[in-house]
């Protein structure tokens, strides 16, 4: 009930008013799951905007991966994170015994899980080296379709270690689903070229 | 709220409007029923889009003062951030941006507050010099000159430009007027769009001439004269009835809005040729962004606010 108030009456008007959204290829999202969504990473606004682009019957389904280390880091962050956010903890850096548990339940469940290969959120506006997390969970689930989505502006709009929010229309390029591969480089060499012919459809005003 | 409370500009620009778009629309159903081959779906996106923006422009007009300033100051928002969206901005200068965007509220406070010589300053000098000290602050120098200068710039586009149209509407009658200022913002809202659909009619039926071919291809002297010329006679028609403008103003009217429509256009045109873009942006389907829409509207607000406060009536 207070995910539901937080992300209708905080969370859309801030990504569909203070922000806006031009959405392009909409018609190619889920209308439901299991899917992984893969998506570029550059500020704590992707997670809002991605589950900002679903009808909010969906919001239930909808699970952001991210870390543990981070977003439990203490009793009251841990609670708005998995409570209120919707997260599924992912432990970093080796050590626990299946860091993918969670996100491979909810797949089983039919939830949409959001995924953002990149790790971290990087530089703003940056695309760094994507990490092999994403392979390890479409390898168990083979047939759950894996849908990228780049976004552009958020990096302006709340980068990395700011707080101030400075309002930018920002850009979501839906792309099309793609397979499962068993050849890890390949499978890592197609994402990384559909996220770039996903950037390369918009013209992105340079910030730097 | 009731229909006869409504001042009398209102209730006529509602149903003059209306009556336009209820015409439009049948057009555009009898179009696709007769060449159902043809592709309609531009049109019909514009259409539509018409009908929400008159409902949203014309039901804030109905609400009050405050109804009004808030429509403004929000279009104020939704052009800055479109215009920042679309230029290239440093990345040093997020902060500055913010004190950019706090300026619409600002301004629309001292059109509230009724406090003339501030609304008329702040952008121009206040705003002019301070955003230079604040990116002076920053101490980068790569681009500084660029960054000051369209940041500027698109403050006074979005929000100095149209907040005249706020201003407008307030502005009081030195004698009786049903209405008020209201009837000279209704007046400049609707001679301004309709003067940009109507050189583009004039265009399309009997253009030949291009205008300004590197700037806007589309564009024609033909298209330009035929729409200005229309203009006038509905400025003509309308204005002495909805304001204190006599028939010779009124005409003069018409051709400040009929020429300042067509060069807002172009100047749009020129910045996102400039930059590469098709469109300002998406908010409005069918039309583009915002900026594509009130482009002509950033020239002809200011020009006709300063016509009428020069002919000292209100």
């Amino acid at each position: 009930m207070l995910r539901w108030l937080f992300y209708t009456l905080l969370v859309r008007p801030l990504t569909w008013i203070v922000l806006g959204l031009n959405v392009r290829h909409r018609e190619r999202l889920p209308t439901g799951g299991p899917v992984i969504l893969v998506a570029n990473h550059n500020s704590h606004l992707d997670t809002m905007v991605l589950i900002s682009l679903f009808p909010l019957r969906l919001l239930p389904r909808l699970r952001p991966v991210a870390a543990a280390d981070y977003f439990l880091s203490n009793r009251l962050m841990a609670w708005f994170s998995l409570s209120i956010i919707g997260i599924i903890p992912v432990v970093r850096g080796g050590g626990a015994a299946d860091p993918l548990q969670g996100a491979s339940e909810a797949l089983g469940r039919g939830d949409i899980v959001i995924l953002f290969p990149e790790g971290s959120r990087g530089e703003p506006e940056l695309l760094t080296e994507f990490k092999k997390g994403l392979w390890h969970l479409a390898k168990r689930h083979p047939l759950v379709p894996i849908l990228p989505v780049f976004l552009h502006g958020l990096g302006k709009a709340l980068p990395r270690g700011e707080a101030l929010l400075v309002p930018f229309f920002c850009d979501v390029f839906v792309g099309t689903a793609m397979p499962w591969n068993e050849d890890r480089e390949a499978f890592m060499a197609d994402l990384r070229e559909g996220m770039a012919a996903l950037a390369a459809e918009g013209q992105l005003a340079p910030w730097d | 709220m009731s229909w006869s409370g409504l001042p009398e500009p209102l209730r006529y620009a509602i149903l003059g409007v209306g009556s336009i778009l209820v015409a439009a629309s049948a057009l555009v159903a009898l179009l696709t029923a007769l060449k159902p081959a043809k592709d309609f779906s531009e049109l019909k996106l514009r259409v539509r889009t018409w009908w929400i923006m008159s409902a949203v422009f014309l039901g804030a007009l109905a609400f009050n003062r405050i109804g009004m300033l808030c429509f403004f100051a929000f279009l104020s928002f939704l052009a800055l951030k479109e215009f920042l969206s679309m230029i290239p901005t440093r990345r040093a200068d997020r902060r500055v941006l913010f004190w950019a965007y706090l300026a619409i509220p600002v301004q629309y406070l001292w059109i509230g507050m009724d406090w003339y010589g501030m609304f008329l300053v702040f952008i121009p000098v206040y705003m002019f010099l301070f955003l230079a000290m604040r990116t002076v602050l920053i101490q980068e120098t790569d681009g500084f000159l660029k960054a000051v200068g369209t940041l500027h710039w698109g403050l006074m586009v979005s929000v100095y430009a149209l907040s005249h149209g706020a201003w407008l509407a307030l502005l009081k009658p030195t004698h009786g007027v049903h209405g008020g200022g209201l009837g000279l913002l209704l007046m400049l809202v609707i001679l301004t769009q309709f003067n940009d659909v109507s050189q583009y009619a004039w265009g399309r039926l009997f253009g030949r001439t291009p205008a300004l071919p590197k700037v806007s291809p589309k564009k024609t002297m033909e298209g330009l004269l035929g729409g200005v010329a229309t203009t006038i006679t509905l400025a003509v028609l309308l204005a002495p009835r909805f304001t204190l403008l006599s028939w010779s103003e009124s005409l003069m009217a018409g051709l400040i809005i009929g020429f300042g429509g067509f060069i807002g256009d172009v100047v749009i045109s020129a910045v996102k040729r400039d930059l590469h873009l098709k469109d300002s942006g998406q908010l409005l389907p069918g039309h583009g962004g915002i900026l594509d829409r009130v482009d002509s509207l950033f020239f002809t607000t200011p020009l006709f606010f300063h016509f009428v406060k020069y002919l000292d009536r209100y």
